[in-house]
């Protein structure tokens, strides 16, 4: 069964298992520098020029999966030697124009851009065209093309400029760590930084658990994530990886719809609008890029953050791990308000590969269980689910008020929502905004092991399994 | 006294909502709220014995229908 996407995925998760694999027993540095060669072996490329390119960029994903460059606060990282330096020259045309008659590239050009040369063939003025791409769209022979670069063009909040040596450089200050471009780069030269080396020392430190208690925490997502096993036997696996126990982040994601939906109400009266707080994408956005609708934000925890809150509060000694399908998360885990709370965040990528580190097969396992939250804590993991929990959570406490919810799937949507927010509440048309800097969802995260259309069907379904019916019979058990 | 109920997976579906719910109550109706420390848990490592419930230190095995009875030996009276 297929586990990964692509193969760039493949790869990754290969230098993932490789480290993780040397270092429950205590990596040393010898281990380290031959994990390239033991993936790359021989003398034969088979991705790039020779296999001292390939190794050297596998050391520098060695690199990465041991956590990176600590002292860049960013989880993003360019690995500029994998950069593949690809065209960046916007909409341009290509032999296949033939020269034809009717010229709709021209005519749907409001900028005046194209011209024809004595062949007729068309011409792109790059100082007068916006890249709208209409001209693209309306040739029949389809002989314009965008050669943007495709982490450019994953990167809607454009926070990936070109370095003067022509490799991809990220803007720390604007990137939100969606990881966005770490999927999209087809040369895997963006990756996210991996804690699993963290992961595992207090797995290790544990000592069975008697030491101190490793709890994990999963996002809803991850119902969508393991189809080549159930999701009780990744449990079992999780289990004999280490974990004490496993709780849903859904749990969290119940707990914060009866928190957000009290709180919906007072900052409606008193601003008009409110924005949610769970994607942390979504809230680091509005914070480099509309500083001045922070007030607007939910005060609310995230899911994940107030799970682990509470789970630290019955065993204080405990350590946290969150394994969702999200980079951004690993940036949140930073924050001053959340870092006391979890102490590591990894992602279903990394999971599958602390797996295959101990050569657990999950799918040969028996099924444990999993079931702390409600429908509405789990459907979360999709876009529009938050918005449904927080208007059923308003009618579970008897509240007489009306979400009207404004669902952005996308972080394009969420900034086109965020600009009416900007211009006045009024034009917003509704009074919460549900911000999902992921296209549908998190179960569209960087960090899954699939994307599949088929993701948010299995997140309802999963949803629809949960014992608790009501938001507050779930949340009853926390009180 | 410090009572945990087990809120982990296993014991949730075998039924701790109910045992937390009739638990509160009976510490209610019997005068005990300020005597008696209410928690939760998420997993005591003893699933097959589910649902757990500790009561200093000792982990108890209590369904939803025998809230009361448990609550009668190891509770009442003690606190």
């Amino acid at each position: 069964m297929r586990k990964f996407d692509t193969k760039v995925q493949y790869l990754k998760y290969k230098v993932l298992r490789e480290v993780a694999r040397r270092a429950w027993d205590g990596l040393t540095p010898e281990e380290v520098l031959e994990i390239p060669k033991v993936i790359v072996p021989g003398k034969t490329p088979t991705m790039r020029c020779c296999v001292y390119k390939e190794r050297a960029i596998l050391g520098e994903r060695v690199k990465l999966a041991m956590g990176g460059n600590r002292a860049n606060p960013n989880i993003i990282e360019v690995i500029d030697i994998a950069c593949d330096e690809c065209p960046a020259a916007g909409y341009e045309v290509t032999g296949s124009c033939r020269g034809c008659l009717a010229n709709r590239c021209e005519d749907v050009c409001k900028r005046k851009a194209i011209s024809f040369d004595h062949q007729h063939v068309a011409h792109i003025d790059k100082s007068k065209c916006v890249e709208c791409g209409q001209c693209a769209k309306v040739c029949p022979f389809g002989a314009i093309v965008n050669r943007k670069r495709p982490c450019q063009l994953a990167c809607k909040i454009k926070a990936i400029d070109i370095s003067p040596d022509g490799a991809a450089a990220i803007n720390d200050e604007k990137c939100i760590q969606c990881g966005a471009c770490v999927y999209q780069c087809p040369f895997g030269a963006i990756q996210d930084k991996s804690f699993i080396m963290d992961v595992i020392s207090m797995l290790v430190g544990s000592q069975g658990n008697t030491a101190y208690k490793v709890y994990a925490i999963v996002a809803p997502a991850f119902s969508s994530q393991f189809s080549h096993a159930k999701v009780g036997q990744a449990i079992t696996g999780m289990k004999q990886l280490g974990f004490h126990t496993v709780i849903e982040a859904a749990l969290g994601a119940d707990l914060v719809a009866m928190t957000e939906s009290q709180e919906l109400v007072e900052k409606v009266a008193e601003k008009g609008a409110m924005t949610s707080s769970c994607c942390p994408a979504f809230v680091r956005y509005i914070r480099t890029a509309f500083p001045e609708l922070a007030d607007f934000v939910s005060h609310n925890l995230s899911p994940m953050a107030a799970l682990a809150k509470y789970i630290k509060s019955t065993d204080p000694t405990s350590k946290v791990v969150f394994i969702g399908p999200c980079t951004a998360k690993k940036a949140e885990r930073q924050l001053d308000t959340v870092k006391d709370y979890v102490d590591a965040v990894m992602t279903f990528e990394e999971l599958q590969a602390l797996f295959d580190s101990r050569d657990i097969e999950i799918s040969d396992l028996p099924e444990d269980v999993l079931d702390n939250a409600s429908y509405f804590g789990r459907i979360f993991a999709r876009v529009g689910g938050l918005s449904e929990a927080v208007a059923q959570a308003l009618k579970e406490q008897g509240i007489d008020f009306e979400a009207r919810p404004v669902v952005c799937s996308g972080i394009e949507e969420c900034r086109m929502a965020l600009l009416k927010l900007s211009k006045n509440p009024k034009i917003l048309g509704g009074n919460f905004i549900e911000g999902m800097a992921c296209l549908g969802g998190c179960i569209n995260g960087a960090g899954c092991l699939t994307h599949g259309d088929k993701n948010a069907a299995a997140v309802d379904r999963y949803g629809r399994e949960a014992v608790e019916k009501t938001i507050s019979d779930a949340v009853s058990m926390l009180q | 006294m410090r009572i945990s109920v087990c809120i982990g997976s296993s014991c949730h579906i075998k039924g701790s909502r109910q045992v937390v719910t009739g638990l509160k109550k009976l510490i209610e109706d019997n005068g005990l709220a300020d005597r008696v420390d209410l928690g939760g848990a998420f997993c005591m490592g003893q699933c097959q014995k589910g649902v757990c419930v500790m009561v200093d230190d000792v982990v108890h095995s209590v369904t939803p229908e025998t809230v009361e009875a448990f609550f009668n030996d190891h509770v009442k009276g003690k606190a």
